[in-house]
């Protein structure tokens, strides 16, 4: 019967050798130990021999080829019963091998019991001196104080929950063993998740990538933002002592102003309510401490500046709430400009992270459905939010006289820790008064 | 014990030389070979007056050949004596690595377990008293990186004292460091030297706000910086390592979780030395724990220089620390 | 080797030929399955040895000590280490005798008394002395037996166990298998003084150099070096002369010497010549020799089998045998 010869490995580093010379051919009778040829390898040319008895059959490789270990250099006819060189054994450790235990220091007979665990004389005691040389009691097994209290926040995230005004001790963060992440802060300043998280590398202060579609969100990302917003909603219903106040605004004369406007500008630049009641809203903060900022570690802090987020909704479900930055000082042309896009990003998923983090209050708005007032919740670490319903025809009184004229029902939801009824209503009514007068001197106040 | 009261004041060398006379009194398998130990009485005095009291048998003066008789030292051991080989110092071990790596480590293991080497090799180790760079050097980071070895550096009298009984009846081979300018060092010897583990590191003293993390000779350098700290309203731990092989894990991160600041003052190099394993085992076990990146104090990266000014700036001392922990704290103290 | 010792019956001829066969087939499949991939590693083969290991083994007694080197199947096998454990530990399966975990280089085994292979030259020396220190101190029979190249003596490890044995006057055989190739280099042009037995005597040591290819020489001075060791007088110290058909390890294409030098040396090899002057005293005949070529065949092809069907360490024990898991006795 036939058996191959191939070429031997002869090294551990060997990994193919040339066949230089065969000193057999077909026909030549071998035996167990002869050298039946040479092969030219790293290290020089190295005799190989034969372990078979038997006739050379066939010759399959030509001297001058370099072939990989392994491979069949002879065919041998082999007399009676061949031992034919065994098969290397495919490595069975290599292959399926599970991960090795880990392995332990101190093993076997050497390694020490645990002494007795460090006394607890923090402070108890003088100190030792090193001529008296006195020693505690021996610690060896120290037992590490419960650390599951304590929130575990990478520095980066650390770094970066400060400059975005976020609280971590209200995250769940999604690092090895919970650990908070930069990331994880990011997703959190927005108010609630985006689809996708923000990879945001670039360094403090730049602008990170803008986030991917939401029309590309599938089912996953929504779940996830109903779920943020959920925990969100219901740990402010939980730790905000909400107190609601509304005000039916009559803000005709707006409404006059806007469509005298707009009718003398082109389409591109015409103004929307929303956008009055953004910058009213803004410029109300501006006078009346305690709405417009955050609430963290158990005090209030005023933002320095105003950006009211404006709550828009996400097609397929999902909220987010951009902030139109350094509201109060933004033109109104300049302000609505901001405000389309930010709708139309926000729409789209690319609304930048700095946005997202930005609001120090929120203007909720259902305006463009028949409720009447909106009931809105405090989005944490915030203080207040507005609600705004829709601007409709109602009969209302006007110097003794029954008239038709536009209402616009505005709510204040606001954080009792912070402030009370009487400061809510005269939030309240500045910003119904500004929303009513566009022409009003205090829409100059810069 | 056979020292008597339990508190007592000894000498670092007095307490080691109790030892190895316990251990050649209670144990026929024992025996100390090396230089000098037996006529000379040992090249710091830890076995003078043995020769005379346990004859050349068990005092065996060694030719300068570390190799052959660290080597015989593990042969010995593996056919059934129990023998302390002392190497005059860490410098001189170098030309005994090839016995002790690739030998004494892997014996073991090679064998399929089927032998262990029990044998105790005492060296002295590290600088300070200008004796520049060929005698100066605190290799034990070198031997701690060894799988099958154990190291380990008693700081202590108690430890002195204490730490070869556990090492001789340790199967594996046991590198005893013996930090050359403690040898004069006087302390209480107390009844925690019967008790001594060669594993587990110790709270030499508790504190709130900073952790240092050392070993050897360099504990008494902390325990002064301590102090000094202390009057700056600055509450330091000091951990002895006590073994550098292995290390002891859950004594470091259960200091740091406390403290959340740990500086780390090792004799050795900087580089690749014994402070940068503690300190990466704290990033993998306590990142979250740290208020402050971790810190270490070694020696400087020169070869020992001889004149004593150099010698001491290079060398961790308790100024360096203390300085260390204040800008931990952002210089606020 | 010129004569046989007189006195030598069949039996005892057969034997010793059978015994260099067994080592000489075992070699031969080993170069073939390294070859084939079955062993891997560095391995150094001891074609053309094979009488020392043999005839040192004939002496030695259970309660002896045994160090050698990394050319380490010959001892082994010769002092009784079974093929099978031997062929399992080179395959590296947890059958072999240092549980697959050494090795061609670390063969060791506890109950022969067989501390290792060791890879590294010259290493193995100070263990042999520590070994009979023990057991000179404990008052034990046993004695030493280190075995070594030529290319020892260039390395500090050397100079210095001689010394210490001698000086201590421990009961330790250094048995130096001169071959004349340490690597590839040949002896004169590493070493001043090529005579390496001269060269031991210089450290006051019993010291004399004999044909490594004569069995029966080997036996016979192997005899009286260890009786001078066992009665205390101090450590002997043998030089066989000899040759290594093989090349230094597989991987090796003999650059530094002639084929027809290792040609000659094959003539006069341990098997050969035995083979020889027991034909010619008519103490065996060819049909011997091709049933004892049979029997160590087979009994290698044996212990292929059962290193073949043995199992491997599972990964998860990675970590054993770090630190002893037993208590040292």
């Amino acid at each position: 019967m036939r058996v191959e010869y191939r070429m031997p490995a002869l090294g551990a580093d060997m990994e193919s050798g040339t066949v230089v010379q065969w000193h057999v051919q077909p026909g030549s009778r071998v035996k167990r130990g002869d050298v039946v040829g040479v092969v030219e390898t790293d290290k020089g040319a190295i005799d190989v021999e034969i372990f078979e008895d038997g006739v050379v059959a066939e010759l399959l490789v030509q001297p001058g080829t370099k072939v990989p270990v392994g491979t069949p250099l002879a065919m041998i006819e082999v007399e009676g019963s061949s031992r034919a060189p065994s098969l290397p054994v495919e490595g069975g450790a290599a292959g399926s091998a599970p991960s090795p235990a880990p392995a332990g220091e101190g093993r076997g007979e050497g390694s020490a019991p645990s002494p007795a665990p460090a006394g607890e004389g923090w402070g108890e005691g003088s100190a030792p001196s090193p001529a008296s040389a006195r020693e505690r009691e021996p610690a060896g097994r120290v037992r590490a104080p419960d650390s599951s209290a304590r929130v575990r926040v990478s520095p980066a995230a650390r770094i970066r929950a400060k400059a975005l005004g976020v609280d971590v001790g209200s995250l769940r963060g999604t690092g090895p063993d919970g650990a908070i992440t930069r990331e994880d802060v990011e997703r959190a300043a927005k108010g609630a998740p985006s689809p996708q998280p923000s990879p945001a590398r670039a360094g403090e202060g730049a602008e990170p990538s803008p986030q991917p579609s939401p029309a590309k969100a599938g089912e996953g990302e929504r779940k996830t933002m109903r779920d943020a917003i959920a925990a969100s909603m219901s740990r402010s219903k939980r730790e905000i002592p909400h107190y609601y106040l509304s005000l039916a605004a009559d803000v005709t004369p707006a409404v006059d102003w806007l469509a005298k406007h707009n009718a003398a500008v082109p389409v591109t630049e015409r103004l929307i309510f929303a956008a009055l009641l953004v910058k009213a809203v803004a410029l109300a903060c501006q006078h009346e401490k305690g709405f417009s900022g955050f609430f963290r570690d158990g005090r209030y802090e005023e933002a320095r500046a105003v950006h009211v987020g404006v709550a828009v909704a996400i097609r397929g479900g999902g909220l987010i709430a951009p902030a139109i930055l350094d509201t109060a000082t933004k033109p109104l042309p300049q302000l609505m400009q901001e405000f389309r896009d930010i709708v139309a990003r926000a729409r789209a998923g690319r609304l930048r992270a700095s946005e997202l983090a930005a609001p120090t209050i929120i203007l909720t708005s259902l305006g463009d459905t028949p409720v009447e007032s909106v009931f809105p919740i405090i989005q944490p670490p915030q203080v207040a939010i507005v609600g705004a319903g829709a601007v409709m025809p109602r009969p209302w009184v006007v110097d003794g006289q029954l008239s038709v004229r536009q209402l616009c029902t505005l709510s204040l939801g606001a954080d009792h820790r912070v402030t009370d009824g009487r400061l809510g209503a005269q939030f309240l009514v500045r910003i119904a008064r500004l929303v009513s007068a566009p022409e009003s001197p205090e829409w100059r106040v810069d | 014990m056979t020292d008597g009261t339990a508190a007592t004041r000894i000498t670092y060398r007095e307490a080691m030389k109790q030892a190895i006379r316990e251990a050649l009194q209670s144990d026929p398998r024992t025996f100390l070979m090396g230089e000098d130990v037996g006529k000379y009485g040992g090249c710091f005095a830890v076995s003078k007056g043995l020769l005379a009291e346990f004859g050349e048998e068990r005092i065996r003066d060694t030719p300068l050949s570390e190799s052959g008789f660290v080597g015989a030292g593990i042969g010995a051991a593996m056919g059934g004596m129990r023998p302390i080989v002392e190497i005059m110092t860490v410098n001189f071990s170098l030309l005994a690595a090839d016995q002790i790596v690739n030998n004494a480590a892997t014996l073991c293991h090679m064998s399929g377990g089927q032998f262990s080497v029990p044998v105790v090799i005492r060296m002295a180790t590290g600088a300070g008293r200008q004796l520049a760079a060929q005698h100066s050097h605190s290799l034990e980071a070198w031997y701690a990186q060894v799988p099958g070895l154990r190291v380990v550096v008693p700081a202590t009298i108690d430890d002195a004292r204490g730490m070869l009984k556990p090492a001789l009846e340790c199967p594996d081979p046991v590198l005893i460091f013996e930090p050359a300018s403690l040898y004069n060092m006087e302390g209480e010897l107390t009844e925690a030297a019967r008790h001594a583990e060669i594993s587990g590191a110790r709270v030499q003293r508790a504190g709130r706000d900073v952790t240092l993390i050392t070993y050897g000779a360099s504990l008494w350098r902390c325990v002064t910086a301590a102090e000094e700290l202390a009057a700056a309203g600055i509450d330091a731990e000091v951990i002895d390592l006590r073994s550098l092989r292995p290390l002891d894990d859950a004594a470091i991160l259960g200091s740091v979780r406390r403290t959340r600041r740990v500086l780390i003052v090792d004799e050795g190099w900087r580089s690749g030395g014994i402070a940068a394993e503690v300190a990466m085992r704290i990033v993998e076990q306590g990142f979250y724990d740290l208020d402050a990146p971790i810190a270490r104090v070694c020696t400087e990266e020169v070869p020992l220089p001889y004149p004593k000014h150099l010698e001491d700036a290079a060398l961790p001392n308790p100024a360096r620390i203390v300085a260390a922990v204040k800008r931990m704290f952002g210089n606020a103290g | 080797m010129t004569n046989l010792p007189a006195g030598l019956t069949r039996e005892r001829g057969l034997q010793l030929l059978r015994e260099m066969l067994r080592i000489r087939q075992f070699e031969g499949r080993c170069a073939e399955l390294y070859g084939a991939g079955s062993i891997r590693g560095f391995m150094h083969l001891y074609d053309g040895e094979e009488a020392i290991a043999v005839g040192v083994m004939q002496v030695l007694e259970p309660q002896d000590s045994i160090v050698s080197t990394y050319r380490d199947h010959g001892h082994a096998i010769a002092r009784g280490i079974g093929m099978g454990p031997l062929m399992a530990e080179l395959f590296g399966k947890r059958t072999g005798c240092s549980g697959g975990r050494g090795g061609s280089m670390h063969v060791f085994d506890k109950r022969t008394r067989f501390y290792g292979g060791n890879a590294i030259v010259g290493g193995g020396l100070p263990l042999a002395v520590g070994l009979a220190l023990a057991g000179k101190m404990q008052r034990q029979p046993g004695i030493a037996a280190c075995f070594f190249g030529e290319g020892a003596a260039a390395e500090g490890e050397f100079h210095e166990s001689l010394n210490l044995a001698a000086l201590w006057r421990l009961p330790v055989l250094f048995l130096c298998e001169n071959n004349l190739y340490a690597m590839g280099t040949a002896l004169a042009r590493s070493e001043a003084e090529t005579d390496i037995h001269a060269k031991a005597a210089s450290y006051g040591l019993r010291s004399e150099a004999v044909d490594g290819m004569d069995v029966f020489a080997v036996e016979n001075a192997v005899r009286a070096a260890a009786a001078h060791a066992r009665s205390g007088a101090g450590p002997a110290f043998i030089e066989f002369r000899t040759y290594r058909f093989r090349p230094h390890s597989m991987f090796d294409a003999q650059l530094y010497r002639d084929k027809a030098e290792v040609e000659e040396w094959q003539k006069r090899g341990p098997i050969i010549m035995l083979t020889t002057l027991l034909k010619a005293a008519a103490l065996m005949t060819e049909e011997d020799f091709q049933r004892l070529q049979r029997e160590a065949d087979g009994e290698v092809s044996e212990a292929v089998a059962f290193a073949e069907r043995s199992e491997w360490e599972p990964v998860e024990d990675l970590a054993r045998h770090v630190y002893a898991e037993v208590a040292a006795s």
